[in-house]
């Protein structure tokens, strides 16, 4: 499962960065994000173009695992 | 649907609170306007000599400290920064000149429009224009690269100033200047600007609202959640108004503001488009600085040192319309708003996105 990295971006980035690995990665990708605004905003993302998600939280951080 | 109410409700409180506030003594359609607040604070201060816009506005300092408060509450504050301070500084002064082109932030412009100011609705289509500008250059990689974890000291700073700032309005002292006519002197009384602004500052953090993020997400990734709040503040202020006999539809004559479409129209598309690189609107900057960000609190200082060039050049428009100076001003902004774009992007490396 490919993986990418969102910390530290300013909105938008961390929902384009996952629409764009989600164009490449069809099946699905993990999506870390750091803050909650970024955990709301990818989530909305990742479910609204139909994925399910699972969260899971490790050292403040979050990891979003999207699945068709 | 229950994340969706808490920025519905945030939308409508605002609206709401800018009709209240307007009520009890802020001038003409201006119950918040983050460009012209920040504006009066750097009159007061003294940056810029503008006699009759001098005010150190309870609303701002009430945001600032309000998401502050409400973030810390929630383990949300994040002491962070680092992500292209300088270009976000000059990013924030062209918002700065393109507002007081215009007269208005983004949210005063939602505000002019609910009161029936048919010239800001100039300014929404200038503003869309300049937010699918800056889109254009999302779509092609702009970014200006990831913050860093700071002290929370670095965090602190920029609350602690604002409640430096309320400390000088309070006391008064004589080297600051206060307007004695004009809308400088138009003002809530203080507790009311800044209860107002702490409940909206808190609310606004808890639901993220940006006025051009709402925007922003419908084009992008067809996300009307920012959106709602956008309508919400229209719907509520509109009605408002309405009961309080304050909707006066026309183009001619509308409390501060000018009937020079192109310049309304170009106004707001600086704003829209230099939103859109720094990644939220002039509210979204000052909620986002009270909860540590510190690339914000770069973008706000940038705001009130945009208000002082644009008095002390003469870029600020008046009810008589745009200035020369002004009008000069905007074709350098729009070049170094197209350098900075450029540069950002990925125009220049093999993976550039289509």
């Amino acid at each position: 499962m490919k993986t990418i990295d969102t910390c530290g971006m300013s909105c938008p980035q961390p929902v384009l960065m996952t629409k764009k690995a989600l164009n490449e990665e069809k099946d699905g990708i993990d999506v870390i994000v750091d803050n909650n605004t970024a955990k709301g905003n990818v989530l909305r993302f990742m479910k609204s173009a139909g994925y399910s998600v699972e969260i899971e939280e490790k050292d403040g951080t979050f990891v979003l695992k999207a699945k068709k | 649907m229950k994340e969706k109410s808490g920025i519905i409700i945030t939308g409508g409180i605002i609206g709401l609170f800018a009709v209240l506030l307007v009520y009890f003594g802020n001038p003409a359609n201006m119950g918040f306007c983050i460009a012209c607040f920040i504006r009066d604070t750097a009159g007061a201060l003294g940056f810029h000599r503008a006699e009759v816009v001098q005010y150190i506005r309870p609303e701002i300092i009430g945001l600032v400290i309000g998401s502050f408060i409400f973030a810390s509450k929630n383990k949300e504050f994040s002491s962070q920064g680092g992500s292209s301070p300088v270009t976000r500084f000059v990013l924030s002064i062209i918002v700065m000149i393109g507002a007081l082109i215009f007269l208005g932030c983004p949210l005063r412009m939602v505000l002019r429009i609910a009161g029936g100011d048919f010239n800001a609705i100039i300014g929404l289509v200038g503003f869309v224009f300049g937010i699918y500008v800056g889109i254009f250059f999302l779509n092609k990689g702009f970014n200006l690269k990831r913050s860093y974890k700071l002290t929370n000291l670095e965090g602190y700073l920029f609350p602690a100033i604002n409640v430096g700032l309320l400390a000088l309005l309070i006391m008064a002292p004589a080297f600051l200047f206060f307007s004695e006519s004009g809308p400088g002197s138009s003002a809530a009384p203080v507790w009311i600007s800044l209860a107002a602004g702490l409940i909206v500052g808190a609310l606004a953090q808890k639901s993220r609202l940006c006025t051009v993020g709402g925007t922003r997400d419908m084009i992008l990734f067809r996300d009307n959640y920012l959106m709602l709040g956008f309508l919400s503040i229209l719907a509520v202020s509109f009605v408002g108004n309405l009961l309080l006999q304050k909707f006066n539809p026309g183009f001619a004559g509308q409390p501060i503001a000018h009937t020079d479409g192109l310049w309304n129209f170009l106004g707001m598309t600086l704003v829209g488009w230099a939103s859109v690189l720094l990644g939220g609107c002039p509210l979204r900057q000052l909620i986002l600085a009270g909860e540590g960000n510190t690339d914000s609190a770069i973008s706000a200082i940038g705001l009130l040192v945009g208000a002082a060039i644009s008095h002390n050049f003469g870029l600020a428009s008046s009810a008589k319309g745009a200035t020369p100076n002004g009008q000069i001003s905007v074709g350098i902004c729009i070049l170094i708003l197209l350098a900075i774009s450029w540069a950002n992007s990925e125009f220049l490396s093999k993976n550039a996105q289509s």
